[in-house]
Parts: structure tokens; C-alpha cells; sequence
């Protein structure tokens, strides 16, 4: 019988000397026993582990140093966060983990099954020590399961919020790379535009043009357009937008590369071709650029 | 609030502040051409860079500011404009339409100089 110390609840039955009596004690005391007993036989219980790991073929990509160094902090952050239920740092330790693992190219059933191989572990050694009091097993398990299964959800969790975060911030890449704002002169951006714009991309591709002016202090900016096939209402009214902001800020919009299926949208639209610049081909385009830049290029000489 | 506006020879410089209220808007709006007709300015440039908002009413007093100023003979001309100031207010269909504008101080002054260089 584990000696209590001050202020635990009685479940109410008398104490009479030289009789064991069932007393309930606080699930805290339960929780303090077991993590203790988790503590004592960390070297085992965590040796167990790295075993049923192996056996199940889980982290083959990692190298078994790697295995048993994260099988020892996963263990104590485990114990730890069973212990004092403050399950932030385990989330922020479960996000770091993923941090480093996911390029490794661990997957989430991996890492969902090691979480529940430690609980089936512990479980089982809890079943060991206790099997002779089974209803002291029970109230162990009472304190046991929920934090262990609050624990699994955790660590699942903040490793999917990881690799969801790391898929975002790859997708902004992609889009950042697909639309590049490239001086070709001073004071003369061009914005190559070539795929399938969504009100996304088109979004985006605004924002990073009119910083880009910003930037670069641009003062022309030709948009072409030769590499998208279609465009919808949203897209045309977007790409009107983009020519008005830009002007905003001072500069003026050439579009060229409209294909015939464009400018037939942009004129079944009734888009107000007054405000927009255009011209046949990026050639032309850059022609213009230069003229309304001042810039008057001349050929000095035949091509070598 | 009291909006600062300085002299650079014929052109008035206003630099707008954050925060203007509708009645700060309406008092500069009146404010400006009277400084206009006193230094006989030839353009006022009016600098939006600290605002990281444009609703419709400053939108529309900036382009009345410019029509009563262009009655006394004087150009005027918006300068910087934010990125995402700009993109909102093309989103609400604020274009500031028949308003010059420039990316900061120095492309308006540029601007100006090129201008009058023109008419002179």
C-alpha cells in the first residue's frame, strides 16, 4: 500500500490496524506512481521499444543511432508530458521531430505507429507490475489511457500540421517561381505569363508585380501573354485590375501575346480597351517600352 | 490633424498622414487651393506614402482636390501609392481616373519638370 502524505480523498471506509482496506487514491498520486515506475525502467521499456520498431519495419529510413537517439527524447518527452500534462511542449517537440524527419521522408503511418508501439509498450508493463492487484491495475489505467491516447493525438497531429505546412510553403515556391518579374531595362519590367491562371495565381501574380515596380522603380511594364491559351471573366477583369494598380504607382502596362480566343473573351466581355495597352507581340511590345522610355535603339552593325 | 505643406518653388508638396478623418479630408480639400491661389503654385503634389488605407471618400476628395486645383491652372499629382494600397482600391473600383500619379517624391517632381519643360 503506497503511504499517503496530507489532504487525499477518502473513499470513506474506516481504517482498522493490520487490515488491508481498498482506499482510492487521486488519480495525481496514481499518475506520480506510474510515471515513477516509467522513470525507473526507462533503459528497458525504451530498449523494448527500438525492438518492436525494428520488428514492425518502421523508420527503415533512418539508421538505428538516429532511431535510438529520437527513441530516447520521444521516451522522455512522453513520460514528461504524462507527468506534468502540459502537452504544448510536446506539440511544440512533435512539430520539431516532423521538422526534421519529414525530409527524411518518414511518413505519417510511421510515426503514428511508433507513438502507439510506446503505449503498447508501457501498457504492457504496466500490466506486468500490476497484475496481482487488479483493481489497482484498472485505476493505473484509468490515469494512463486517456493521457497516453491525448498524447498519440498530439504527436499524429502536430507531425500532419507540419508536412501540411511544409506542402504550403512549396506550393507558394512553385507559383513564385512560375511568374518571375525580370528587368530588362532600367525602368522597364517584363512579366512572362505562360500556363493557366486561376484568380489565385492571378491574385499573385498582381502583388508580386507591383512590388516588383515598386522595386525596381519601374516605369513601363510589359505584360505577355503568349503562353496562355484561355481566360475567363475573373481572369480578364484581374489583369484590368493589374494595369489600373500599376498605374497607381506610375507605371504603365503594355499586354501583349493576345491570342485570337483572348482577345475575342476580352472583347465579348466588354472590357474597356480604352484603359489597356496592347500590342500584337512581345517584340513589339518591348519596341514601344523603349520608345515611351526614351530609348531609341539603332543597328550599328551586321551580326558577327 | 494638421497635414504639412511645404514650397518647392511653383509646386506644393502635401504629405498626408496615417489616420485622416473624413473632416481633416474635407478641411485640406479647401486648405490646398487656397494655398494654390496665394503662391500662384503651378502644380501641388500630393504625398500618400504614410497611408496604408484608401477608402472611397479619400479617394474621391483626392480627385476633387485635383479638379479644383486644375480650374486654378495647376496640375496635381498622387505619389506613393502603396502595393497593397493600390491593389485594394483598383478592387473596389477606385482608379483615381484622370489624376496624375508617380511612384514617390522624386518620379512626381521628375514628372512635373518634364511637363513644364513641355509647355514652356
Amino acid at each position: 500500500m503506497s503511504k499517503r502524505e496530507g489532504g487525499s480523498k477518502d473513499s470513506g471506509s474506516r481504517s482498522h490496524p493490520g487490515v488491508e482496506l481498498v482506499r482510492s487514491e487521486a488519480p495525481s498520486e496514481l499518475l506520480r506512481e506510474l510515471v515513477a515506475h516509467l522513470r525507473q525502467n526507462r533503459t528497458q521499456l525504451r530498449e523494448e521499444w527500438v525492438v518492436r520498431i525494428t520488428e514492425t519495419r518502421l523508420l527503415t529510413a533512418m539508421t538505428k543511432e538516429e532511431i535510438f537517439a529520437e527513441a530516447t527524447s520521444v521516451y522522455d518527452s512522453y513520460v514528461e508530458a504524462l507527468e506534468t500534462e502540459a502537452f504544448e511542449a510536446l506539440q511544440a517537440y512533435a512539430r520539431n521531430l516532423s521538422e526534421r524527419i519529414i525530409p527524411r521522408g518518414v511518413e505519417t503511418h510511421e510515426v503514428v505507429g511508433i507513438v502507439l508501439l510506446l503505449r503498447d509498450v508501457l501498457a504492457r508493463s504496466l500490466f506486468a507490475k500490476y497484475q496481482t492487484d487488479f483493481k489497482k491495475l484498472n485505476r493505473i489505467l484509468d490515469a494512463y489511457e486517456p493521457a497516453a491516447n491525448r498524447i498519440a493525438n498530439t504527436v499524429a497531429v502536430g507531425f500532419v500540421q507540419e508536412r501540411e505546412r511544409v506542402i504550403r510553403q512549396q506550393q507558394e515556391a512553385i507559383r513564385e517561381l512560375s511568374t518571375p518579374v525580370l528587368q530588362v531595362r532600367e525602368r522597364l519590367l517584363i512579366l512572362p505569363i505562360i500556363g493557366v491562371i486561376d484568380p489565385q495565381r492571378a491574385r499573385q501574380l498582381t502583388e508580386q508585380l507591383l512590388r516588383g515596380i515598386r522595386t525596381n522603380r519601374a516605369k513601363v511594364v510589359v505584360i505577355d501573354i503568349t503562353g496562355v491559351a484561355a481566360m475567363d471573366l475573373t481572369v480578364a477583369n484581374n489583369l484590368v485590375q493589374t494595369v489600373e494598380a500599376s498605374r497607381l504607382l506610375g507605371a504603365t502596362v503594355i499586354v501583349t501575346g493576345l491570342s485570337p480566343e483572348i482577345a475575342q473573351t476580352l472583347v465579348t466581355i466588354g472590357v474597356d480597351l480604352g484603359k489597356m495597352n496592347t500590342v500584337g507581340d512581345l517584340q513589339g511590345g518591348i519596341e514601344q517600352a523603349e520608345r515611351l522610355l526614351g530609348y531609341k535603339v539603332e543597328k550599328l552593325a551586321e551580326p558577327r | 490633424m494638421e497635414v504639412p505643406i511645404l514650397k518647392q518653388g511653383a509646386v506644393l508638396i502635401a504629405t498626408f498622414q496615417a489616420a485622416l478623418s473624413d473632416a481633416d479630408l474635407n478641411h485640406l480639400r479647401m486648405g490646398l487651393v487656397q494655398q494654390v491661389v496665394k503662391f500662384r503654385s503651378r502644380a501641388v503634389i500630393v504625398d500618400v506614402t504614410a497611408m496604408d488605407v484608401m477608402d472611397s471618400f479619400a479617394s474621391r476628395t483626392l480627385r476633387e482636390i485635383a479638379h479644383m486645383i486644375r480650374l486654378r491652372g495647376a496640375e496635381t499629382v498622387i505619389v506613393g501609392i502603396q502595393p497593397e494600397v493600390a491593389f485594394a482600391m483598383v478592387q473596389l473600383g477606385l482608379t483615381l481616373e484622370g489624376v496624375a500619379t508617380a511612384l514617390d517624391l522624386e518620379e512626381g517632381l521628375a514628372y512635373l519638370t518634364q511637363k513644364f519643360k513641355n509647355t514652356d
